[in-house]
């Protein structure tokens, strides 16, 4: 690796952990500044993360040692198309969420917001970049720890009792993370995902019992993560207590599962592994149906738009999931383009359900009939726009990610059983956001009156916000052609762990011995 | 009775504790359940190394092996980031407690309705 490239990699994790300290240490009784410092800080966040994909659009696979120790033995960074995609994708949603914070003065409504944000995306960045597997879980508490103090932001008695059972579920989630961890390296002797991939292949059969075992415990710690029914239930109840602008920002937590399972399961179970290739699919792909049939039937149990909001989270994480599960390599492109799609269509879902719900007084987010309010018509088409994207309906890029994925699955042996789950249930969705919004924009245009307008902060620059991540996902659609063309090289990539394997283990520069 | 069976038991028995107490409806159980689990992971991953008795963790000519380090740095971490997020817990069950006024994992009393 060249020395800027490896600058800039380290960069996406020190950045954020300087800003964060800075920020916590030193700026905490000045908000504007600190504000001004988080901004920056993404922003510069975005431009690496840019300049780290066009590096990885080359198609090498970048290893940095860490204290330059040799691989096996230190910890290694790894750059290639997959992790600069999830850091591009992670620091343009912070961004997003980090205006739409600032503009809207979620961030006065507690204490260490900024710091917190920074160490959230210390997290993300890490697990994206990281080739070791107990650095993974090291990544993945950093970012919890962050997502812990990021949920309770603004506190009540609501959001603390998901916050306590957010907190509790995770906790069981880490103790069998490392559960996992400890098998494999009892068995094989190495954490490193690029070594591990080379042991496992060549394990005695004696081994691939406790191997298997292994590998599928971790696949439920990922499936946790990535809100896979029946893991799902805590996701509803902790998107729904938190702020807006931290459920947006929560959108890329749930990846974060996702990522974990591509990157085992193509890496460390690949096609390799013999007897234990892709030993995740067989059972992630029923429960991903089911997740996508839970999701969408439960926007109509959902007694508020944030509830529907974060059930239309867990549908589509099922639609990404059974894309993924089929492993094949024309399914893994057109799912790597609906991660784009789905984390930006539910973080626009969000700042949209915001918006309504700071116009509509003591109604909230409720689904109830009330008088008009401010902005009524311009909110509605935002809400449109929203449903139209989470939903997956033309002209925004859900509907090209999901007729993708129709497209990549076809050849799989289970494609029928997805085909019909994915159609119907977009049916659904449309019938559950189409009852929504009629009830809250069209049945409320008849009532008398209207909700008196409050002083709302950011009222304009909030809306240009949302608009902004809707806009996002309009580019997804328009730049489709290159979008799909560097996803479908992703997937290429990521069947092909031995350019992986090779740039982490082989002819390492000046490792010592 | 060997080495071999007692630390088995030890973990087993720890893990039996942890997953009982963290089904429990309120937190105060709830909290030592996750300390008994982690517990009982870090005795885990120490055993992960294989149980060595009388050998240096590095490398040394004078005798005869070793036993291997890097179980025990990784236990060292998992004991802090278990640490810290059980005093976490603690700290959040108790806010928790004085605002909701239960101290119910679920938020609600027994024999309250649920909605």
């Amino acid at each position: 690796m060249n020395a800027s490239v490896s600058t800039l990699v380290v960069a996406t994790m020190l950045l954020p952990v300087v800003v964060g300290s800075i920020s916590l240490l030193a700026l905490k009784h000045r908000l504007g500044l600190s504000r001004l410092v988080s901004l920056g800080s993404s922003l510069a966040l975005v431009a690496i993360a840019a300049a780290l994909t066009i590096h990885a659009s080359g198609g090498t696979v970048e290893s940095y040692a860490l204290g330059n120790w040799r691989a096996p033995f230190g910890i290694v960074l790894v750059l290639d198309r997959l992790s600069a995609m999830m850091l591009l994708l992670t620091a343009v949603l912070a961004l997003a969420v980090m205006t739409y914070a600032v503009v809207t003065g979620v961030d006065r409504k507690g204490w260490h917001f900024h710091p917190l944000f920074q160490f959230q995306l210390l997290g993300l960045n890490g697990a994206f970049l990281t080739g070791d597997l107990f650095n993974l879980f090291v990544f993945f508490e950093v970012l919890l720890i962050a997502s812990y103090g990021l949920l309770l932001h603004g506190q009540g008695p609501r959001r603390l009792k998901a916050g306590v059972q957010y907190v509790v579920i995770n906790l069981v989630g880490s103790s069998l993370f490392l559960v996992g961890v400890g098998l494999l390296y009892g068995v094989t002797g190495t954490l490193n995902m690029a070594d591990l991939a080379v042991r496992i292949a060549a394990a005695p059969p004696g081994d691939q019992g406790l191997i298997a075992a292994a590998g599928l415990i971790l696949t439920v710690v990922f499936a946790l993560k990535a809100a896979l029914v029946p893991l799902h239930f805590w996701l509803p109840g902790a998107y729904a207590a938190t702020t807006c602008a931290v459920a947006a920002l929560f959108a890329i937590m749930t990846k974060v599962g996702a990522y974990a399972l591509i990157r085992t399961g193509t890496l460390i179970f690949g096609e390799d592994a013999g007897p234990l290739a892709f030993l995740a699919g067989p059972w992630l792909l029923p429960a991903a149906l089911i997740t996508i049939v839970v999701g969408f039937l439960g926007l109509f149990a959902a007694r508020t738009l944030r509830e529907m909001a974060a059930w239309s989270v867990i549908g589509s994480m099922g639609v990404l999931l059974s894309a993924i599960s089929v492993f094949r390599v024309e399914a893994m492109g057109p799912a790597l383009y609906y991660v784009l799609h789905s984390t930006l269509a539910a973080a626009a879902l969000f700042l949209v359900v915001d918006l309504i719900a700071r116009r509509r007084g003591e109604h909230g987010d409720a689904m109830t009939v009330g008088p008009r309010f401010c902005q009524s018509e311009l909110l509605s088409g935002l809400f449109l726009l929203a449903a139209i994207g989470i939903v997956g309906l033309p002209p925004l890029s859900g509907f090209i990610g999901k007729l993708l994925i129709l497209d990549g699955v076809r050849a799989a042996p289970e494609a029928a059983w997805i085909w019909a789950t994915i159609l119907i249930t977009t049916l659904i969705g449309v019938l559950a956001f189409a009852r929504a919004g009629s009830r809250l924009f069209w049945k409320s245009a008849s009532i008398e009156g209207e909700i008196p307008q409050r002083v709302l902060r950011g009222q304009t620059a909030g809306v240009l916000t949302a608009t902004g991540v809707l806009a996002a996902l309009a580019v997804l659609t328009v730049m489709g052609g290159p979008v799909t063309a560097y996803t479908e090289a992703t997937a290429a990539q990521l069947f092909e762990p031995q350019q992986y394997v090779s740039a982490v283990l082989g002819e390492t520069a000046g490792g010592r011995r | 009775m060997t080495m071999e069976f007692l630390v088995a038991s030890a973990i087993a028995v720890l893990t039996a504790a942890g997953v009982y107490l963290a089904l429990r409806g309120r937190t105060f159980p709830v909290v030592l359940g996750l300390a008994f689990l982690s517990y009982a992971i870090n005795l885990f991953l120490f055993a992960m190394g294989r149980l060595v008795i009388d050998r240096p963790p590095i490398l040394d000519k004078a005798a005869e092996g070793y036993t291997d380090p890097l179980p025990q740095a990784l236990v060292l971490t998992a004991i802090v980031i278990a640490f810290g997020m059980t005093a976490f817990v603690v700290v959040l069950a108790l806010r928790a407690y004085l605002e909701i006024g239960t101290d119910q994992v679920d938020g609600h009393e027994d024999g309250e309705a649920r909605p």
